[in-house]
């Protein structure tokens, strides 16, 4: 494929993400922010979301398998989640960490339960597509073109 | 309560970096999530200050050397700092103590302090306006709210001042985390709390979010109604 074809490719299928709503404005100005200057930017910032998602899915798995499950414990976790997902612009990923919220609230364990199995979902969804964008991005690149600004 | 004495390497005479050389300005980010931090200190940087971005409330007042007494507002690196944008909930101290424990210290009560939440709480505003804060951010942060931030360097007097310190009428403290009943992020933390003075609240305030968040036109109408703190 071509490099103008690629290029299409990548900014139909981040239109698409946009839509869909699994990414929001927040991820575009991320991109924005992006330059030659620091042309790995996006990439490090998500890469940290990863990693710190992880840990803190692992983290509110853990804390939910207590005996005597502290709903404040697992409520931070959440909080946290949901703050660097709204940060990245993981729209629906951050949607899901509000609606676990209110299960911590009312120390539902079973909400709580329901709500880890559509955040983990909604995560791995959100990882699989921007990891599908950066290949495309690296695509490009290889193929001697630059990443082109979704508007 | 640990100290952590900060020994040799600091400086007692800073350079004097004109604040008003927004090239140079010098930015104290503080942030517990190392995403946020990341996105701050790019935010900065884009917008030509100098960022130095700690992780708690504790590491920025050693940073300033509050935690021992000296008489001069340079960092151990020898920088003076200009503004400092902090978090609003984090664990052990949050962007509200922090910000009174600037207030309160002679040194530093001049530096412009700004304020940034995921949660877009009115009471929380007021209360950090009250403080001496001079703005309030919703998080995300945009770019436009950093490239502001220069607006607040270059003032000499503020509005805020005469209010830093003594007329926090709003007592009532507001727990992080929305449900519990007492001061709850510093549950995560194995740190001592730093303000003894909190104390367990019923969040029968409910913080109810704003649909149109209280964004930049509103704010700012806020911060230059003369003496008008709502």
């Amino acid at each position: 494929m071509e490099v103008g074809q690629l290029q299409r490719r990548l900014v139909d299928y981040t239109k698409s993400l946009l839509t869909e709503g699994i990414l929001d404005d927040q991820f575009s100005q991320l991109q924005k922010l992006q330059d030659e200057s620091d042309p790995g930017f996006l990439v490090e910032v998500v890469s940290l979301f990863f990693e710190d998602s992880e840990k803190l899915l692992n983290d509110i798995t853990g804390a939910l398998d207590q005996q005597s499950v502290d709903f404040k414990t697992v409520d931070g976790y959440v909080h946290q989640l949901k703050g660097s997902s709204a940060s990245v612009g993981a729209l629906r990923l951050k949607n899901a960490c509000v609606a676990f919220r209110s299960f911590c609230e009312e120390q539902s364990l079973e909400g709580c339960l329901r709500s880890l199995q559509e955040v983990k979902q909604e995560y791995y969804n959100v990882k699989n597509k921007v990891e599908t964008l950066f290949k495309m991005e690296k695509q490009i690149v290889a193929a001697g073109g630059s990443v082109p600004k979704t508007e | 309560m640990e100290r952590n004495v900060f020994v040799s390497r600091r400086r007692i005479d800073g350079f004097d970096v004109s604040p008003s050389d927004s090239a140079e300005a010098h930015v104290l980010a503080v942030d517990d999530s190392l995403v946020d931090r990341k996105f701050i200190e790019k935010l900065l940087k884009i917008s030509s200050f100098k960022v130095t971005a700690v992780d708690s409330g504790r590491r920025a007042l050693q940073f300033l050397g509050l935690d021992e007494e000296t008489s001069s507002s340079v960092g151990f690196d020898g920088l003076k700092v200009d503004l400092i944008i902090t978090d609003y909930c984090m664990p052990g101290m949050t962007g509200y103590e922090l910000l009174k424990k600037i207030k309160e210290s002679s040194n530093f009560r001049e530096i412009p302090v700004v304020i940034m939440s995921s949660e877009n709480v009115i009471a929380r505003i007021d209360r950090c306006l009250e403080e001496g804060a001079e703005d309030f951010f919703v998080k995300p942060v945009k770019l436009s709210d950093v490239k502001r931030l220069k607006d607040y360097m270059m003032r000499e007097v503020r509005f805020g001042s005469t209010n830093s310190g003594g007329t926090n009428k709003r007592k009532l403290q507001e727990s992080c985390d929305l449900t519990s009943s007492e001061p709850s992020i510093s549950s995560l933390s194995s740190s001592s709390s730093d303000s003894p003075s909190r104390s367990p609240i019923s969040p029968s305030s409910a913080p109810s979010s704003i649909p149109t968040p209280l964004d930049s036109p509103v704010r700012r109408l806020k911060m230059t109604n003369a003496g008008g703190l709502i």
